[in-house]
């Protein structure tokens, strides 16, 4: 892999940066594998690094049925925080956050991780207490959050409407400093980059179509560009989780739906930290190339169509002009849609199946781009040990049988 | 934006005036006590998820605010009947694959007629 540094720039400035090597091979698929990856997106891409990298397995491909990242991962609005309520899912994002603090070293990418906080707004008495609530679970966990008044608010957002006028008066908020956001496709490509130096097959434009079985083990899946064995095989499609699940007959308690983004056109910086707001019902920042990144809700119905309805494009743009009155006359660019796998505990599945050696992480919902380093992590260690890690341990599919349902509405029903 | 026939007003409705309530047709266990756990998770948390035809329960919020059922394709998003509760579909996915397989092999048999019709021009 050529490294990628300040010296490296200038060097191939000389060149007319005509000479960059290609960031990764274009493998063609072997017969076998110790283990295979379906799904190229983030979750996937940092599995296979992290098995490669710290559990030397790297006899790995990674299937991915369109290109790298196309999923989620390049569709999302790129806010990383780790501020969730409870012990479990607390655990699984902050382990998330350290390792996003020093990915750019770790992966040589610069995946523009900007850690310029995040505003969890209140609007109610309720939302308030909620908030009081959650960081003091957070701080008891050792991640960091403060509870600011509307005074607070408005001095690290000057541009925020926090009259007592608004429609909804912002009554304070929870704040995460070390929160912010990180360029996606970047974290696609520079895990998909990392990976293949460390001797990964990235199979782009190959779909899984089933899994083979025998005896209720897991031995390969069928593709479009043929049959590929391993007796391992970790499912992290996001939106079509369900689908997958189908074909190896596992039920899964998901639903997938519709979530959409919207940029603006480019404008001069004005705002330089994120904001979300439950009550209202929208979320922003600012890119560094100027455009505002608005996120929206769900559509309510199950949808597989990667685009949004207009009617929440509406209802996301109210609440952006309602708490911020300057916006209403910026124009938007670009809208798009995800499919997002929503579970009914908002919380994801890292999980065995009833099937050995077949394991599904997936069930990320709307709020998983944060996740992506931890999550791959502790998949990764879970697919190299046969045992789930402690960290995913809680985050089985049992739960929805037990009962031991770690409900996260809260903190990831509607900010991701 | 869906458009949607509420069987109850009987007339054409726009979506904002309905909520989407979920897979229809789940009923609840008859006899809870001897439910098992694992019958009460299905039961309560999982759900079809079918890339394909799905059959919804909506509510038409503020209209008449009743119940009924849609099925719905869920990659194109078009309505393909709607019913009311205490009915059953008529689309269902064997019968819409059944449908779409005939239209597919009548478009083939014009395309490859076409071809042939070409063939004759030449
Ligand atoms: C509009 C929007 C905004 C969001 N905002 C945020 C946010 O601000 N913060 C946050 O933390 N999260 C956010 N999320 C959620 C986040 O994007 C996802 O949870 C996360 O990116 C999931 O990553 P993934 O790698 O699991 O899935 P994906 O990136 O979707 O990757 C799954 C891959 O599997 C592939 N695949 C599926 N089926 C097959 C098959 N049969 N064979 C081969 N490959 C297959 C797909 O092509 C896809 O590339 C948002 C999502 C959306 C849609
Ligand atoms: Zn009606």
């Amino acid at each position: 892999m050529q490294r990628y540094s300040g010296f490296g720039l200038v060097k191939h400035a000389l060149s007319h940066h005509e000479n960059w090597e290609r960031q990764w091979r274009n493998p063609t698929p072997k017969k076998a594998y110790d283990v295979i990856i379906v799904g190229g997106g983030g979750h996937g891409l940092a599995t296979a690094y992290y098995l490669a990298k710290e559990f030397g397995v790297t006899n790995v491909a990674v299937i991915e049925k369109g290109w790298l990242g196309g999923g989620n991962t390049a569709r999302n609005t790129t806010i990383v925080r780790s501020n969730y309520l409870w012990d479990e899912s607390a655990a699984l994002y902050e382990h998330a956050m350290k390792l996003w603090e020093g990915l750019s070293q770790d992966i040589n990418y610069n995946v523009m991780f900007s850690q310029r906080g995040v505003l969890n707004v209140g609007h109610t008495l309720q939302d308030m207490r909620d908030i009081q609530r959650r960081v003091n679970a957070n701080r008891l966990n050792g991640i960091d959050g403060e509870v600011l008044d509307a005074k607070g608010v408005q001095e690290l957002v000057p541009i925020m409407d926090c009259s007592k006028n608004a429609r909804y008066p912002v009554m304070g908020a929870s704040w995460q400093p070390r929160a912010g956001v990180a360029r996606h496709d970047a974290v696609a490509w520079g895990y998909a980059r990392a990976a293949d130096a460390l001797g990964v097959d990235l199979l782009q434009n190959t779909e899984v179509t089933g899994f083979k079985i025998r005896d209720g083990q897991v031995y390969g899946v069928h593709t479009n560009r043929g049959d590929i064995e391993a007796k391992t095989v970790g499912c992290v499609t996001a939106g079509n989780s369900g689908v997958m699940a189908k074909m190896a007959g596992i039920k899964l308690p998901l639903e997938s739906h519709p979530l959409q983004a919207l940029v603006s056109e480019p404008i001069k910086p004005v705002l330089d930290t994120v904001v979300m707001s439950n009550h209202v019902h929208g979320y922003i920042s600012q890119s560094d190339k100027g455009d505002l990144v608005i996120g929206a809700g769900i559509d309510g119905y199950n949808g597989y169509g990667q685009r949004g309805s207009y009617p929440t494009v509406e209802h996301t743009l109210q609440a952006i002009v309602e708490m911020f009155p300057i916006f209403s006359r910026v124009r938007m660019n670009r809208q798009w849609g995800g499919i997002v796998d929503t579970c009914p505990d908002a919380c994801p599945i890292l999980s065995k199946t009833k099937v050995k050696g077949l394991y599904f992480n997936c069930g990320w919902g709307t709020g998983g781009f944060k996740a992506t380093p931890g999550s791959g992590h502790v998949f990764a260690a879970s697919l190299a040990k046969g045992e789930m890690h402690p960290i995913a341990k809680p985050f089985s599919i049992d739960r929805f049988n037990t009962g031991a349902l770690i409900d996260e509405h809260g903190a990831a029903g509607v900010a991701h | 934006m869906f458009y949607i026939f509420c069987p109850y007003c009987g007339e054409h409705r726009e979506e904002e005036e309905f909520h989407p309530k979920g897979q229809a047709h789940i009923s609840r266990p008859a006899d809870p006590e001897a439910t098992s756990d694992e019958e009460w998770g299905d039961y309560l948390f999982f759900r079809d998820n079918p890339r394909g035809v799905h059959h919804e329960l909506w509510v038409h919020a503020v209209g008449c605010r009743k119940f009924f059922n849609i099925t719905r394709h869920t990659v194109s998003y078009e309505i393909l009947e709607v019913y009311k509760m205490g009915e059953q579909p008529s689309i269902t996915a064997e019968h819409y694959a059944a449908q779409q397989g005939a239209a597919s092999a009548d478009k083939e048999r014009n395309a490859s007629q076409a071809k042939h019709q070409e063939g004759v021009r030449a």
